[in-house]
This record gives structure tokens, sequence and C-alpha cells, in this order.
């Protein structure tokens, strides 16, 4: 644990302190705090628990893009600045690495979601909603972004240059994003399964309105899960090339 | 001691090192010497645990590559050409997160840092953020993140190379400090030097190795042959004579002040013994006075050069 804790401090830390990390954290809020103010408060009086799903839909999707720019960097810019070595060359085994640098994009994701807490502040102070509904929430768009901060930690972890994890990740996450497109023009079985597989229709709803999905934490928990292992797999696969 | 046995690694289909076999004992600084693409990074990279040889062991203290790679790595302290180093941070600060990196505890890391950073020369240096370092210092910064955990085995690959020449005057005092504790095993494709800080050296070419013995051991396989130039006083017949005696090959002679000759000799190839005592034999006794005999600069480079022209025959 204290490998994976090594790798996750030093990570978030460089991060935070260049001007790409400030500018993702500044960008991503006010893109956020924009989209709210456009779509979510609107000059039709609305019911502030319609406002806080708006406000969740909103956060999920920008989070997920913060978390492809943000894991871009992750094993490939090691791997472009030849510090990769440092952690090749270490007892650590691939599974610490992947969760230290897994565990820097969380930190980064649970920072981000603190900031953007004085929008369903607001809707709490001067509308009808519950701290539950809140934490549900939040829940849902914390889980949605960790799986899209797999999705990009594996990418980096195979791309010998940023951009190109860029561009794989971003792939990834579209295709996730718009599964539910694809759920309505194909026919079953495929129809049920990109239905299943959609980021923001099936699974993420249900957190957006302030229930808990159980089925979604399987999903989201397994797409982490899996893209996790695949990141420490392209590791080891490495030693042997 | 590390044991390399019937090393191979092939990048696909290309063969980058093949039935690699040594010994390096305890303490002892060897030097890998060889041509770019003589397969010197690759066999560095395979004993630094970062890659796993395609055939073949290697083990450090009994410790396998492919079976304990963890403990292997722990063993290791390992410097590419190119330091990898986190250029946000003070050199204190990255030493420090190596050694814990390394699976060192932190009060463990800070008592022994200060020692470490002293070794590389960094001292004056710790508080410094690495971005603003010049190169040479940067180097010690790559040595200090491998020797923090106090590895058995230390490997260096180029250690030297972009380095002016007082900074590669200090580098190599670092080098022999640290064979003191640890077994140091130093890369190069130019013998002069690691000729100056290795007790052995191991010549690849091609993926193979071609030769591995002291640097005399490595004249000696090459024949001995060597250019060297002598600053004598007799006349131009008696030297001529005193050369041909020797087999030598006189050329380039100058008359100098003081009635000396300056000549630039090519001694021959010999079977048994050294042809430079040989050609001291001869000059004295032709009765010809010697002053001076200086081995040609590029003697080792010859050496080495003999060594790979010869195994691609």
């Amino acid at each position: 644990m204290s490998g994976i804790w090594l790798i996750a401090r030093r990570d978030f830390s460089a991060f935070i302190n260049t001007w790409w990390g400030c500018v993702i954290l500044s960008l991503t809020l006010l893109i956020d705090g924009v989209l709210f103010q456009a779509v979510a408060m609107t000059a039709t009086p609305r019911y502030s628990a319609d406002v806080l799903t708006d406000f969740f839909f909103l956060t999920g999707g920008v989070v997920l893009i913060a978390g492809v720019f943000t894991t871009m960097r992750s094993f490939a810019e090691e791997r472009q600045t030849g510090t990769m070595v440092l952690i090749e060359s270490s007892p650590l085994s691939e599974t610490q690495a992947v969760m230290g640098k897994y565990l820097s994009g969380l930190m980064f994701l649970a920072l981000l979601l603190g900031l953007t807490a004085y929008m369903p502040g607001m809707i709490f102070v001067n509308g009808k909603i519950s701290e539950q509904q809140i934490a549900v929430g939040y829940l849902g768009v914390f889980l949605m972004g960790a799986a899209g901060i797999a999705i990009g930690t594996w990418a980096s972890a195979i791309s010998r240059n940023q951009l190109l994890s860029l561009v794989i990740a971003a792939v990834i996450t579209v295709f996730f994003v718009l599964c539910w497109m694809l759920s309505r023009v194909l026919d079953p079985p495929f129809k049920g399964l990109f239905a299943y597989m959609a980021f923001f229709d099936k699974q993420f709803q249900p957190f957006q309105e302030g229930r808990i999905n159980t089925e979604g934490i399987v999903f989201f928990v397994s797409v982490s899960f899996a893209f996790l292992l695949l990141a420490t797999r392209s590791l080891i696969a490495r030693r042997w090339e | 001691m590390i044991t390399v046995e019937g090393l191979s690694h092939w990048y696909g289909d290309r063969r980058a090192v093949e039935g690699l076999s040594f010994t390096i004992q305890q303490n002892e600084c060897v030097g890998l010497l060889g041509l770019n693409g003589a397969g010197k990074s690759t066999t560095m990279k395979v004993l630094a645990g970062l890659l796993v040889p395609t055939g073949g062991t290697v083990t450090i203290d009994g410790a396998d590559l492919v079976n304990a790679g963890a403990e292997f790595r722990a063993r290791i302290g390992y410097l590419p050409e190119d330091p990898p180093l986190y250029k946000e941070m003070t050199v204190r600060e990255f030493v420090s997160y190596c050694g814990q990196l390394k699976g060192m505890k932190a009060r463990d890391v800070e008592a022994r840092l200060d020692g470490v950073l002293a070794l590389a020369q960094l001292t004056a240096r710790q508080h410094q953020v690495i971005g603003e370092l010049s190169h040479g210092y940067r180097k010690r910064c790559g040595i200090a993140q491998a020797i923090i955990h106090k590895p058995s085995v230390v490997i260096l690959d180029e250690p030297i190379s972009g380095l002016d020449p007082k900074q590669i005057f200090e580098m190599r005092q670092v080098i022999r400090d640290l064979a003191k504790d640890a077994t140091v095993i130093i890369s190069s494709h130019i013998l002069s030097e690691i000729s100056e800080t290795c007790d052995r050296l191991i010549v690849l070419n091609g993926g193979r190795i071609v030769a591995a013995g002291t640097e005399a051991e490595l004249a000696a396989r090459a024949g001995g042959a060597s250019r060297v130039t002598l600053v004598v006083r007799g006349s131009d017949a008696a030297i001529t004579a005193a050369l041909a005696k020797a087999g030598a090959v006189g050329a380039d002679r100058r008359e100098e002040a003081g009635g000396l000759t300056r000549v630039h000799v090519t001694l021959p190839t010999v079977s048994n013994g050294d042809s430079r005592e040989n050609l001291v034999r001869a000059l004295v006794e032709g009765g010809i006075g010697l002053r001076r005999m200086i081995e040609d600069e590029g003697e080792l480079e010859q050496i080495f050069l003999g060594l790979t022209k010869e195994s691609a025959q």
C-alpha cells in the first residue's frame, strides 16, 4: 500500500502544481459552471430536484472529459520523459504502479467534485432537495468518473506518447457514452447489451435522480476493474518485449 | 555475485544479444564495451530487471530475475544514459522519493540521505530544483537515486557521456567510491573512458561477447599491436637499425632541439612478450639514448577496434 500511496501522492502533487493541472481544473469548473447556469438554471421556474438532476448530468459529462485529459499523462508522460525507468526498476509490482496512478486520478476527481459542491449547495439552500439526493448524485458521478479514469490509465499504459493516449481514451469513452444511441438502432440481443453498457442512459440516470442503482455500481466498478487489469497486463507485457 | 548464463534477447525477429555468459564478483567494477548496437544497453536493461530475457538466466546473489523479480530489482541500482529525473523536485526530495520507491522506510532514507548526497557530491545542491541543474549535476542525481537503497549492484549506462573534462574527472572519483561498497557495471563505447575505472572489461560485438579480461589481457589478445612516439638521441642510421631489429616501423621522423629525434613508431604484433619491451631493448643495445616513450592516445581504441574487427572476421 505504501508504494501505491507514494506514486499517487507524487503524481497528484506534480499534476496539481503544473500549469496543465491548473488549466484542466479551472477549465472544467468554468465549463461546468457555465453549463449549469445556461442549461439547469433557466428563467422558467423548475423543481429544484430537476435542476439537481441536470447538474449531475452536466457534471458527469464534464468530469469524463476532464478524466481523459488528466490521465493522458499518467504513464505516457513518464515514458516520454524517461522516468518510467524509476518505476520499472523498482521492486513495486505492476499492479501497485497502476493502482498508484489510478489513485492519483481519483484524488483529482475528488478535488474536482469537491469544488463543484457550491452548485448543489445553492440548490439546497434555495430549493427543496435532501442531502441524500446530493450524496447519491455525487456517488454516481464519482463512479462514472472513476471508470473514465481507469480507461484513461489503460490508454496511457499502452501509449508511447500523451497525444495517442488522449485519442485512445477519448474514443473508448465516447463509445461508452454513445452506447445508448446504438442500443436504439440495433436488434436484440445487441440492443440490450449496448443499453447495459451505456454510461449515461441506463447506468447513471438513477444516480442523477437521487436513487442508488446497485446495477450501476456493479457496472462502473466492473469497467474500472477491467481496464485497470488491462493496464497491469500491458505493463507486464512490456517487460517481455 | 552476478551470474549470467546463456542470456539472449530478441526484439521481435531482431537479435539484440545471444548466448552471453559471465560472472561478476562482489565489489568488482566491470565495463561493458561495444560499438553502438552491440547489445550493451539491452544487456544493461536485462541486468536492471527492466526486460525479461528471451532465453538464459540472470541471478544476483541467488535471486533469479524471472522468478524473484521484485527481490532481484531491490538489489539493483540503475542509471540509464539519460538520467530519469522529476525536474520539478529538489535534489533532496527526489532522492528521498526514489529511496522509498525502492522499498525503504522514510526514516531509513533520511538516515542515509546525507551520506549518499555527499558521495554523489550533491550536498551543496540538495535544495536546488533539478530542472535548474547542469547536465553533470543531473547525472549525479541519477547516481544518487541509483544508490540510495544501498544496492549490491550498481548499473551505470554511459555515465560519462556528455560531461566536460572536469565533470568526467569528478564522476570517475564518484564511481571509484561506489565500487568500495557495491559491484559496479558500466557501459561505454569508448574504451579509454571505462578503462580508467574498471577492473575488468567485457567486449560485446553483434550481440555476443568477443573478449573479456583486464585491459592488459585484451591488449595481449589483440596482439599487443600499438603505436608509440619515441624521443631519442642517436644517428638516423642507428635508429633505423634498432627499429628494424625490433620489427617496428618508424615514420614522421623530426629533429628536435638538443640533438634529439622524435619518431612515431608502429609496433609489430608478437605472440609472446611485449613489443614495447623488445623495442626498448633494441634501442639500448643499439647505443641510442631513450628520453621518452609515449603511448599514443588512440592505442586503447586500436585494441578495441582490433577485437571487434577480429570477431567480425
